[in-house]
Order: structure tokens, then C-alpha cells, then sequence
């Protein structure tokens, strides 16, 4: 196995794996610090931030190292390399980039949005020489306000790093931004009219390694160091990008991409970073309802419960083949696993459909060019079903040999249903006027739901339930990749994440937990099999490769 | 060396220079010809024995850089003509397309013969609009005459030139800015590897020469390797790595003396005899007090320096940065050497292409520092801030892409290095400063 060294410390390189220095470095835990450099866009080797010296070693045991200091992103680590990445030569090498990057450079961070999670801040800490010998008056260039719809520029900040360049260049295709200008007159810019709003621009402001792109969405609310984090799956459409919920005191602040090889890679779409407003509006459905004859009778979760429990137990006694359950493709596999296992214990009549899965357009691919047609290859698909466990539901579903639909439903609620049972949770209304009417004249409705709708309004039940940031659980994304979503924050009063609702419905003992139910349902359901561990890890599991079979394949099998 | 015969440029001063029927009746085209009834790769070889080194200011050997081409490829293989001449103080690439572009094209088939491409690209510097005009008319006689275009002199061998006019700035004479411009993108010189014989315009191998250089190889072609081998210097042999400096060389001398110019000589000529025997001397009957051997970015001789051999090594052992485009800048003892950097730094801030943070940050820096010096506000200090600003920057630290900065730390540290006790009066007398434009003005009246 190929060897190299770093720092003197010996790493081993897998046949063919092609790492820079950076990259090598990391292996011991040793960060070579850089700004220019990213592992998903190209090499441009122009910040000068990660200079180390680069040598061989021979086979017989000599090492000559290059006189030079070489960029460390540029430089392949390949057997027998030896990088010395904190000689005093590097460490002098570092110090005089970190001061040429911070000549002109406003040190406005007390108003300033990235503070706490600058690259400037962080590397002067730990590289820098603590004063600047410019004594001339700085450089102040412009911001620029017009850089897009959620994007403003702070141009004095900047450090040119091209990072958002580049990935207007190399993943959205889309260049809008540029460089203009020469030297140190350089500035990043949009052409005039042509701002940076394709679906990916947020990505610029997570790129920016400073505090020059920033979101005008996020811009002066909050503190990063305030800010906890939480690891989720986007909800927004079946591609499941990998995300870190942020938040303090129970409000979340922003979405960010968690870089995840087997999901998304490293980026997100604006769809799904600026589409969870809803969490906090104000007309969220809070404490639960129960209604006879129109007249809400009581809004306590300890009286709803039980009262249906009892409803639901009657209904299916009575009348088994006229009770029917709507799952929304929004909801995590553990609550469909849970919903579908409790109706089916009432009675194996029960009948099980999946909801409303919202398809909007068609899959949306980039990079494209200029004139917004898609490109080959594909980096980064938003895609046209806008839920995120589609999958899961429905292989859930299967599993209960359920293969029903909305459709269905609503046609046996003309012919008149005994209870129904329906699961909510897109947040862009999942069923109209005409279609609650048709649902609400059965015997006993039951809404499950975050927002309200025109069911919730007549529904003898209304249970509130969760938003995805309130949840724990798992959803398994459009290849299926099994991740989970973790709860970050609280529910608003009186709401309860759909989960918990579940566990005490289905009459279980004990606090709700994710993880027991995960290890129960991978020990029912084959296709889930792969889950049994109960924990995903942070890159969650691939349900196909680990031996359980693709739901299509389960279903023949029965 | 006065009895040396010019080659280079023996049609310059000739009516009717430019026309194709002259550049023949002086036996043009012959070398090309000749070239074309050789194997490329003996015109390689033939050019690699010549030890022609690049004209273009780094010195590398002509015909090694060919060689580097990847063999057997399919093609296509670009030749870039830089023509993007922006040093200051050097106007001999004008010289010779302006005065005789059939030599340059000459040049460039028998290269384009040699490295087997079959499409070649002049980057021409905007400002150059006479040469634009005169090459653009030689190209269409080319065409004409078969010299140029499909089956050239009969001999299968196929040849286009593209003229491009770049849009002014000094980074795209760097060989990888120069294939970004021309490419349409921003001069940005490309990190290396990969060269850009392996991977140059549009991804494809690609060769870069200078224009004198390309007019080396007509005369090479035509008199032999051995005829190049004995004009000129042969390597030092206390340094090994030196090549030794054959072959004519085209001199451009300006500044404060009498006849500015361009003369060719054999390589090795001193700054002494340049400026005594072929720039009338120093003007105004004064001394120089510093002078540039070859475009700002190579740096400063002082006077004691003059009698340094300017060949590809002597301008090194004086401690510049190497002969650079022979463009002989001369400072006279009545101009400040503080304004003689400051405008150094000026023209390297300004045409820095601000890709790596030293370069793009540093120059800017050093400028600035000696505006105030030279506004009166200047401290000691400053001059040590200035070396090791200028000692942090450049491709010889390894801190960026390409050489533009390391022409600009070199004046930093020459001046301030050899001049430092003029420097330090400066600062400490608070002598305000005259540049050298009042100066100009002053004594014309």
C-alpha cells in the first residue's frame, strides 16, 4: 500500500485514491488552513493560504524536498511524498498571506454576519500575526445589494477566493458572477441584469469563506456562535439533500447543506433552504381538537387520545372494509410504520393509501447554460416530487399490502366511509374544498396536520402534529437512502411531534423513542431490514445495497 | 563589436520592406523551403543544437520546450505567437513586425513545420496597431503567393495564421494568460502542470514562442546551428546550469540618453558599450546612475555594475532577475531612484491580474508605501517592510502562479538594496519629491 508523510507522521494512501496535501493532512487530523480550495469545484491555487513544503522520499530512505513552497491543493500526495506542513518557513508563509488578506479588509466583525464562522477570524487566530503594518487608509469598496434576490455582497470584505465563481461556473452553470476589474481593484459582481437567483445561488453565501456573501434572509437576525444544530433531511422535494437545522430557542434561523456523499454531495437548492417558513407561522395548528356536531368540545390531548381510541376501535368493529387511512408521503417511516401497524391491529380490513404526492414540473437538473437548458453531466437535481419519503411510505405501505390511493378513498367516501383517517403535513395544502367535503361526511374523520386546511376546520378529530424540525425519525430519499431527521426544535404549545402522537394512540408504554421503533420495524419489514442497528449514522444507509430487496420486489414476493 | 553584420535586422532600413516581392528578392523563403524538405524533427533537432533560447524574456531553450510535445499526438497542436510585447522600455518584437513580418512568418511555418501544427495564432498587443495593419497585409499575401493556407511551396503541408489583437493588458504576455485571452476568458495565468505543450489552447498541446525567438529560427534554418553557435557567449562554466547565450539579439535602449533605440548585437554585449557606442551616451553630459537590463521587472545595475556581460547570465551574477527582454531602461545621476521605483511599483500594481493574494495585495502595498515616502511621511522601517513584502512574492518563494510578481518584488530589492543610502536621505531630509514627467518638463524648457 502506497505510503506518504505528513508532518513526519505516516499515512497509507488506498490503491489509486488521489488526494491533495490538504486532503492527506486531514488524514492525521491536521488542518492545513485554506480558503481558495474546495473539494467540489476546481483547483485554482490562488489564495496562497495553503503553501507547504512538498518532498520526496526514496526508496532508499532520502528525502529531498523541493526548495520551493507549493500549494498545498495543488500538490498529489502519491507514495513516498513528504509534506511538512508547520515549518517555521510555512508558518512565516502563511503569516504574510494572512496579512495581505487582511491589509484592506474592514475588521468590521462586531456587525458583521460570518463572525464565528470566518475563515479570517479563525486562521488570524491561529496563523495570523495579530497587527497589520499598513498604514495607508484601506481600500473600502462599495457592497452591492443587487448581487441577487437573497444575496448581497459585501465587497470590502472580500478576500477573492473565486469560490463563488466557480460554482456559479462549474454547478449551476449558470455564471452570473464574475470578476471585474484587475488587481486590487478587483471585485466580484453580477453582469447588469443578471442577478444571481438560480435555484442553487444560497450555496454562494455557505461558500464564502468570509463574510462577503451573505443571505438577505438571514442577514442581522442572529448570532452564529447562538445557533445549535441539529442533523435533518431536506423536506422539500424526494432528493433528501443532507442538512443541519439551525436554531436558538426553539426558532430555526437557517438550513444548511451537510456535505454527504451517498445523498446530495456538499450543496442544497433555495427551494429547500428558504422553504421552512411555515415552521412558524402564525395560524399553525397548535392544540389538538375534538368536535361533536361542529362544536369543538374539548382541546386537551389527555381527553383526545383516548376518546379516539375508543372511536377508532368502534368504527372498525363495526365496520371494517369502510375505514380507511390516508398516509402522507410526508411523514417519517417510523410514523407510517406505526399509523399502518395500529390500524391494522383494530382490524386487518383496514385500508391503508398513500396521500397526495406532490409533483411539480419535471426534475429540475444543473448545471445548465446560458440559456437555462440542462447540461451533461448532471451535478446537483432538484427533483420534480416535492415530498421526502415517498419511498419510505410507501414501502412501508407495501409491507401492509396496501396499495390504495387517495383516489380510492374519496371514491368510497361517496358511497360513505365509517372512518377515515388522514395524514397531512405538506405544507402547501394537500387536498381541496370539494375533496374534505367528500372525506369529512364520514362517521369519524380524523385529521392529522401542521397547518390548517379545509378538513381540519370540520374534522371530528384534529391531532397537530410536528414539522420536520420537530421530529425525529427517518426518510428515505428518491434512490433510496435511509437518513435521519433529528428533533431541533420544540414544538409551538400544544402541537406534539407526530410521533409521540402515535406511540400513545397505538396504546404503547413509556416515552416515545425513534430508535425502538426503527429496531421494531426493521425486524418486521423486510425492506427495512438494513436499519436494524437503530442508529443511521451521518450519511444514513442505503436500503438496496445492504440486501434488502427494492419495495417493487417485496411486493411480488408476497 | 562594431563590424557586426545585423541579421535580423539587415531588411529593416530597406524600401519596401513589408512587401513579399522584397522579403523574396532577398531570398526570402528559402528556409522554409529548406525546412520543408526536412523531417520535423530534424528542424527540432536543428533548432535544439542551436541552443536558441527564448527571447520572451525567461530564457528557456526554444527547441527543448518542442520536444516536450506529447509524441504521436493526434492533433490538433497550437503555435501561440507572443506578440504581446508590454515590458517597459522594449519595442523590438514591434521593430520586426512592423518593418519585416515576412521574416516573423517565415518563422512561424518552419516552427509550425517542426512541431506539426497546422494552426497558429499571432497575440498581438493592441496598442500595436501599425503592426496590426503590416502583419495582417503580409498574411493575406502569404495566402496569396501559397505560402500560406492548404499544400504550402507543394510540399502537403498545411498552415493557417490567425492574427488576434489582445485588449491591452502586460498579464497576457504571460504564455498561460496570453491561451486564457485568447481562449476569451480573463487573463488569469493557469496553474502548472499542466504545461501547456501538454495541455495549452483549448486543451490541446500548444507551443508558445516569442516573436524574435520565431525569427531566430528563419536564420537557424537557413545558415545552420553551428553559424547561430559562434555569435554569442558560451555557457559559464562555473555555473552549471547556464546554456550558454548564443546567437543575435535585438537591444532596445531608452531613457536618459542621447540616440534611443534598437540595435542588434551579438549576445554579451555590455551595458557600457550599449550605452556609450550605440546610444550616443548618457544625455545632458551627465553619468548614469542606474540602469535596467532588460524591462523594469528585471531589476537595477548601478553604475559600478555596467561593464556586467548583458547575456542570459550576466545580469543573474549582478543579482537581477536574468537578461529579460534585453530592453536597456537608463536612469540618468539627477533622477531619483525613489520615483524610479514608485513608478516600477505603480505599472506592477496596475497590471497585476489579482489572482494570488501576494501579488495582487503586495504590489498594491509597496506602492502605496512609497506614495508616502514620497508625499514626505515616510520612516525608516518602511524600506525593511518593502524587502520583505517584495521577499514574499513571486514564483522563486513559490507563493504564486506566475512570474509577474517576482518582476515585481525584483525592482523593490534592487533599488533598495543598492540604492539603500539614497532611500534613506530621502526619508530622513524629507526631501519632497519631483518626478521624473516635471522634471522632463522642466528641462525641455
Amino acid at each position: 500500500m502506497p505510503t506518504a508523510f505528513v508532518n513526519n507522521q505516516e499515512i497509507e494512501l488506498k490503491e489509486g485514491e488521489r488526494l491533495n496535501c490538504i486532503q492527506a493532512a486531514q488524514r492525521i487530523g491536521f488542518e492545513i488552513p485554506h480558503y481558495c480550495w474546495h473539494p467540489a469545484l476546481s483547483v485554482v491555487a490562488s489564495c496562497r493560504m495553503c503553501l507547504v513544503e512538498v518532498g520526496e522520499r526514496k526508496p532508499d530512505g532520502t528525502v529531498v524536498m523541493q526548495p520551493k513552497l507549493v500549494p498545498g491543493c495543488q500538490t498529489p500526495v502519491k507514495e513516498g511524498t513528504v509534506v511538512v506542513a508547520d515549518s517555521p518557513k510555512v508558518k512565516a508563509a502563511q503569516q504574510a498571506t494572512l496579512e495581505y488578506l487582511l491589509l484592506n479588509h474592514p475588521l468590521d466583525c462586531p456587525t458583521c454576519d460570518q463572525a464565528g464562522e470566518c475563515g479570517l477570524q479563525d486562521y488570524s487566530y491561529k496563523y495570523g500575526r495579530g497587527y497589520s503594518r499598513l498604514q495607508e487608509p484601506k481600500n473600502i469598496k462599495p457592497d452591492k445589494d443587487h448581487i441577487g434576490d437573497q444575496i448581497t455582497l459585501f465587497t470590502d470584505r472580500c478576500i477573492m477566493c473565486t469560490r463563488c465563481v466557480r460554482f456559479t461556473r462549474e454547478y449551476s452553470g449558470t455564471s452570473e458572477l464574475q470578476v471585474v476589474a484587475r488587481g486590487s481593484d478587483e471585485e466580484i459582481d453580477v453582469f447588469p441584469g443578471r442577478p444571481c437567483n438560480n435555484l442553487l445561488a444560497g450555496n454562494v453565501v455557505d461558500l464564502c469563506p468570509v463574510g462577503a456573501l451573505c443571505s438577505k434572509d438571514f442577514l442581522y437576525k442572529q448570532r452564529v456562535w447562538w445557533l445549535k444544530e441539529a442533523r435533518s433531511v431536506c423536506p422539500n422535494c424526494s432528493t433528501g439533500c443532507s442538512i443541519q437545522v439551525e436554531q436558538n430557542d426553539d426558532r430555526v434561523y437557517r438550513l444548511k447543506p451537510r456535505t454527504n456523499p451517498m445523498s446530495q454531495g456538499h450543496f442544497m437548492c433555495d427551494e429547500g433552504r428558504f422553504g421552512w417558513k411555515y415552521i412558524h407561522v402564525e395560524n399553525r395548528l397548535t392544540f389538538p381538537v375534538r368536535r361533536k356536531n361542529g362544536q369543538i368540545r374539548t382541546r386537551d390531548w389527555d381527553d383526545v387520545i383516548p376518546s379516539l381510541q375508543k372511536a377508532l376501535a368502534k368504527a372498525a368493529a363495526r365496520a371494517p372494509e369502510k375505514c380507511a387511512a390516508i398516509f402522507s408521503p410526508w411523514m417519517t417511516c417510523e410514523e407510517a410504520y406505526m399509523l399502518a401497524s395500529f390500524l391494522r391491529s383494530l382490524s386487518p380490513k383496514f385500508r391503508l393509501a398513500l396521500g397526495p404526492v406532490r409533483v411539480t414540473g419535471q426534475d429540475d437538473t444543473y448545471p445548465k447554460d446560458f440559456y437555462g437548458r440542462p447540461l451533461e453531466p448532471v451535478r446537483f437535481t432538484i427533483h420534480a416530487e416535492k415530498c421526502p419519503n415517498h419511498r419510505g411510505v410507501s414501502m412501508v405501505l407495501e409491507h401492509f399490502g396496501a396499495a390504495a390511493t387517495m383516489g380510492d378513498v374519496l371514491a368510497q367516501a361517496e358511497a360513505g366511509l365509517e372512518a377515515v383517517y388522514a395524514v397531512g403535513g405538506d405544507p402547501q395544502g394537500w387536498l381541496d374544498e370539494a375533496q374534505a367535503a367528500a372525506l369529512a361526511k364520514a362517521q369519524l374523520t380524523v385529521v392529522q396536520d401542521i397547518l390548517p386546511s379545509p378538513l381540519s376546520e370540520q374534522a371530528d378529530y384534529v391531532l397537530t402534529g410536528g414539522s420536520f424540525a420537530e421530529r425525529d425519525g427517518t426518510f428515505v430519499n428518491y434512490k433510496g437512502l435511509a437518513q435521519e431527521i433529528h428533533r431541533a426544535i420544540r414544538s409551538p404549545d400544544g402541537a406534539r411531534p407526530d410521533g409521540r402522537i402515535l406511540w400513545e394512540l397505538s396504546g404503547r408504554r413509556g416515552l416515545y423513542s425513534v430508535a425502538a421503533i426503527r429496531k421494531e420495524m426493521a425486524e418486521k419489514v423486510p425492506a427495512f431490514s438494513a436499519l436494524a442497528q437503530g442508529v443511521l449514522g451521518e450519511f444514513g444507509v442505503l436500503l438496496n445495497e445492504h440486501g434488502a430487496p427494492e419495495p417493487s420486489v417485496v411486493a411480488a414476493a408476497k | 563589436m562594431p563590424d557586426f553584420e545585423p541579421v535580423l535586422l539587415a531588411r529593416v532600413n530597406k524600401p519596401d520592406s513589408t512587401s513579399l516581392e522584397s522579403y523574396r528578392a532577398d531570398g526570402g523563403y528559402a528556409a522554409l523551403k529548406k525546412a520543408l524538405g526536412m523531417a520535423p524533427a530534424d528542424v527540432v533537432a536543428a533548432v535544439k543544437d542551436s541552443v536558441l533560447r527564448g527571447r520572451g524574456g525567461a530564457g528557456f531553450p526554444a527547441g527543448l520546450k518542442w520536444t516536450f510535445l506529447p509524441k504521436d499526438h493526434s492533433g490538433p497542436i497550437y503555435l501561440c505567437v507572443n506578440a504581446d510585447e508590454s515590458e517597459p522600455g522594449t519595442f523590438n518584437n514591434r521593430i520586426l513586425m512592423e518593418e519585416d513580418p515576412h521574416q516573423l512568418i517565415e518563422g512561424i511555418a518552419i516552427a509550425c513545420h517542426a512541431i506539426r501544427s497546422n494552426t497558429a495564432y499571432i497575440y498581438l498587443r493592441y496598442e500595436y496597431g501599425r503592426s496590426y495593419r503590416v502583419l495582417e497585409a503580409a498574411i493575406k499575401e502569404c495566402y496569396a503567393a501559397g505560402l500560406l493556407g492548404k499544400n504550402i511551396l507543394g510540399a502537403g503541408f498545411n498552415l493557417d495564421v490567425y492574427l488576434h489583437r489582445g485588449a491591452a493588458a502586460y498579464i497576457c504576455g504571460e504564455e498561460t494568460g496570453l491561451i486564457e485571452s485568447l481562449e476569451g476568458k480573463r487573463a488569469w495565468p493557469r496553474i502548472k502542470p499542466p504545461f501547456p505543450a501538454i495541455e495549452g489552447l483549448f486543451r490541446k498541446p500548444t507551443i508558445v514562442n516569442n516573436v524574435e525567438t520565431l525569427c531566430c529560427v528563419t536564420h537557424i534554418i537557413n545558415r545552420g546551428a553551428a553559424w547561430f553557435k559562434s555569435i554569442g557567449v558560451p555557457p559559464d562554466p562555473a555555473n552549471p546550469r547556464d546554456l550558454g547565450s548564443f546567437g543575435p539579439k535585438l537591444y532596445c535602449i531608452s531613457g536618459h540618453v542621447n540616440k534611443p533605440g534598437c540595435v542588434e548585437l551579438p549576445l554579451g554585449v555590455t551595458a557600457r558599450q550599449l550605452i556609450e557606442e550605440h546610444g550616443g551616451g548618457v544625455w545632458k553630459g551627465r553619468r548614469a546612475k542606474a540602469v535596467v537590463p532588460g524591462g523594469i521587472s528585471m531589476g537595477f545595475l548601478t553604475a559600478d555594475e555596467l561593464d556586467t556581460p548583458l547575456d542570459f547570465n550576466g545580469p543573474l551574477k549582478a543579482g537581477c532577475l536574468g537578461l529579460g527582454t534585453a530592453a536597456v531602461v537608463v536612469v540618468d545621476d539627477q533622477t531619483s531612484m525613489v520615483d524610479v521605483l514608485y513608478n516600477c511599483c505603480r505599472f506592477m500594481s496596475h497590471e497585476s491580474c489579482g489572482q494570488c493574494t501576494p501579488c495582487r495585495e503586495g504590489t498594491k502595498w509597496m506602492t502605496r508605501i512609497l506614495e508616502r515616502i514620497r508625499a514626505g511621511h515616510g520612516k525608516l522601517e518602511d524600506l525593511d517592510t518593502l524587502l520583505e513584502v517584495a521577499g514574499s512574492m513571486g514564483i522563486i518563494p513559490g507563493t504564486t502562479i506566475c512570474g509577474l510578481s517576482d518582476g515585481a518584488a525584483w525592482p523593490v530589492k534592487n533599488a533598495i538594496n543598492k540604492f539603500r543610502a539614497e532611500f534613506e536621505d530621502y526619508i530622513t531630509t524629507g526631501r519632497r519629491a519631483v518626478t521624473p514627467a516635471q522634471e522632463l518638463m522642466a528641462a525641455a524648457h
